[in-house]
């Protein structure tokens, strides 16, 4: 009874504790401009099966995956171990589900311990990979700090999570031949009676009791704590890679975002379309300095990434010593959004826009101006190195697409600040005057005129 | 040299014929001197294929992608009206072009702005016109020559194309050799991006040395692209490392017109 009350106080805690910061991550999301687009939903929910679930872009590199697949794979069929805890926990009864499923049981118990062999090797290789083998791609400069940190607390959560699992299920198992009546058979389990026999053979029958409870609240102590700890972490990509996946856009890879308020006012300019008289005065912003005019899609990005840095390590401008990292910029876009929301938190109306703040006194997204952008974050100098190559869109296993936030400062530095590289000047320029990025006095067609002649 | 006509569209048109094909030449295929061999040469093999063609000549503009990628949403929109208007005034439903970031604008962004036509990448069109037998490559021996072979980002990584051109390579008789980075995680010659009009930011090196770096440690005689730009980056980059002499860029479409079957 005392552990019933126990659990349910665990499990109330901890959605306690997470739900508020769910909350807020959705609503960050929801800080971005339009809709998540869902046409299509057929070929969305293949990109969920294959490249979520079916993990496909992983394999592209095959050593890393595979350790990834296990722990992946442990992850998502342990859940089955975790439904039966929760109502032991709360029930107060113990292995609900062995008496039930019988040699079913067996079987899925013993294919979620070699599964979580499997994924304690590949969280140790993990471990091994990100300290001691140093990986470039895990100490590119924006990976210090809470990023490295946060990297490492995972994988030592994911090793207690497995003691917990096998310390359970190896105490257990010699319990069952002990005292039949409160622990009913599961079958052999291969892996946990080697390690029962090994490590727990000669401890007491209150011995065994402890460690079983001790591997028993371990793996749901470690559990709830990671539920309440991802919203924290890069480690949230676990649930938001299905979303990002689903709500990737599907249009063609090359296309960029048309604007079309901008395509309408060209085309009056130049007479092919009539003026409709509702001009406002004021002069609107292009592009994007700020979460507030990035795609949702943009922002669910930024917390579906785990900072594996795939993208880094193939961008050209940063495998030539460039500052541009896409990974950071996915990083540094959410950063900004948990500052935005820590002060729209505050209720500090010093977060209002200067000119509302006479009318206005509750901070929401829509008066909400702190003095900085998205450029207090990212530098012009990241975002000029970047030549569109795509490398770090088709790198990134989970859909998300480092591009197009790039390019949207690039069009705000343009289009609202008329400002950017002055080199690129000449070559407007010269667009506008000959529609030719070079400034050439010769008329367009002269090669062919001259091949023409010599031939 | 063949004796090349390159009809232009406004004459044949007023004599009376119209031609299947659009030529897009592009910026670069127009006005760059190395470019502008690739134009010759993707000339000749459509003459000699018969493919019924012509090219915009000075109706032609940049179809917008350097302004569009360096932020400049106001001059695309410009450019990209002004063709769509030239290419919809004529009609025109085929274009084939050496240029693929040209590829991408037409085929992928003109259609939002009311301009939507068949568009292929030159290398598409010459693999066609080979299964077609419109054009014999001389049956040559092997020479021993080996050639290695850039993606480019936009026919590559952004249009998915990346075997044709390999396929068409296969048929020239020399042996392909793979830099490490190819096919989806090819590495950018550094001119994208509107890259080419701008000084590099500050790093360790450029782009384009790190690549052609990697193609010379294939050991390849010839370097063969799809891009113009690469086709500048990538010369340059040889010519840098001062292997000029020994190593030589060209476009497929240059390789194809010097194995050709001579009429």
């Amino acid at each position: 009874m005392l552990q019933q009350i126990a659990f349910i106080l665990v499990l109330a805690a901890t959605f306690y504790f997470s739900f508020g910061r769910y909350r807020a991550i959705y609503q960050n999301i929801q800080l971005g401009k339009g809709d998540l687009s869902n046409n299509n939903p057929s070929h969305r929910w293949r990109n969920v099966l294959l490249v979520a679930f079916g993990q496909r872009k992983m394999f592209k590199r095959l050593v890393p995956a595979i350790f990834h697949f296990f722990i992946y794979a442990a992850f998502l069929l342990t859940q089955v171990e975790l439904i039966e805890i929760i109502i032991d926990g709360l029930s107060g009864n113990h292995r609900v589900f062995a008496s039930l499923l019988g040699t079913f049981y067996t079987f899925i118990i013993n294919f979620i311990e070699a599964l979580s062999l499997l994924a304690f090797v590949a969280t140790i290789i993990f471990l091994w990979r990100r300290n001691i083998l140093k990986v470039p791609r895990f100490h590119r400069s924006e990976m210090g700090g809470w990023p490295k940190l946060d990297g490492n607390l995972i994988l030592i959560g994911e090793l207690l999570l497995l003691i917990g699992i096998f310390s359970m299920n190896g105490a257990d198992g010699i319990l069952q031949q002990a005292d039949p009546t409160h622990y009913p058979a599961t079958g052999k389990l291969f892996i946990s009676s080697a390690i029962g026999s090994t490590l727990f053979g000669g401890l007491s029958v209150g011995q065994l009791i402890a460690v079983e409870r001790f591997g028993w609240w371990l793996h749901l102590i470690v559990v709830f704590g990671f539920i309440t700890y991802l919203p924290f972490s890069k480690h949230l990509h676990i649930f938001l890679a299905f979303f990002n996946t689903y709500f990737a856009p599907l249009k063609p890879r090359g296309e960029m975002e048309n604007m079309p308020d901008i395509a309408q006012e060209v085309r009056i300019m130049m007479g092919l379309e009539e003026e409709t008289g509702d001009v406002s005065a004021e002069l609107p912003a292009f592009g994007s300095n700020d979460v507030f005019t990035l795609n949702k899609h943009t922002l669910m990005g930024a917390y579906a990434c785990t900072e594996c840095g795939r993208c880094t390590s193939e961008c050209p401008a940063n495998i030539t010593g460039k500052k541009l990292s896409p990974r950071k910029i996915m990083m540094d876009i959410r950063d900004r959004m948990e500052d935005i929301r820590k002060n729209i938190k505050s209720g500090n109306p010093e977060f209002i826009k200067p000119d509302l703040r006479e009318t206005q006194k509750k901070i929401t997204p829509e008066n909400y101006g702190d003095g900085k952008s998205l450029f207090d974050y990212i530098t012009r100098e990241e975002i000029h190195a970047c030549t569109t190559c795509q490398a770090c869109v088709e790198a990134c296993p989970v859909l998300i697409n480092p591009l197009e936030p790039i390019l949207a400062l690039r069009r705000y530095e343009i289009l609202t600040e008329s400002a950017g590289p002055p080199d690129w000047l000449p070559m407007f320029n010269s667009l506008e005057s000959s529609q030719s990025p070079w400034q050439i006095p010769e008329p367009r067609n002269k090669w062919a005129v001259d091949a023409r002649s010599s031939s | 040299m063949d004796n090349m006509s390159i009809p232009e569209l406004a004459e044949l048109l007023a004599s009376g014929e119209a031609p299947e094909y659009i030529f897009w030449v592009g910026c670069a295929g127009s006005y760059d001197a190395r470019a502008q061999k690739v134009s010759i040469a993707m000339t000749q093999i459509l003459e000699r294929a018969k493919v019924n063609y012509a090219i915009l000549g000075n109706e032609e503009g940049c179809c917008g992608d350097p302004a569009r990628r360096a932020g400049n949403e106001f001059l695309f929109q410009m450019l990209a009206q002004m063709n769509i208007e030239t290419l919809n005034g004529y009609e025109i439903k085929k274009i084939i072009t050496t240029c693929p970031h040209c590829l991408n604008t037409l085929k992928n962004e003109y259609p939002k702005l009311g301009g939507t036509y068949e568009v292929v990448h030159h290398t598409q069109f010459i693999k066609k016109l080979l299964a077609e037998g419109k054009i014999q490559l001389e049956n040559s021996t092997k020479n021993g020559k080996t050639v290695t072979y850039h993606d480019s980002c936009y026919l590559g990584r952004v249009n998915g194309v990346y075997e044709v051109p390999r396929d068409v390579l296969k048929q020239l008789n020399i042996d392909i050799v793979e830099m490490k980075r190819n096919r989806t995680t090819g590495l950018c010659c550094g001119a994208g991006g509107a890259q080419m009009f701008k000084e590099d930011e500050k790093g360790e090196k450029r782009i384009n040395q790190e690549r052609v770096t990697e193609a010379l440690d294939t050991g390849a005689d010839v370097i063969a692209v799809n891009c113009p730009f690469c086709l500048t980056m990538m010369t340059d980059g040889v010519k840098e490392a001062e292997k000029h002499e020994d190593v030589m860029v060209y476009d497929l479409a240059e390789l194809i017109i010097q194995n050709i079957d001579k009429p």
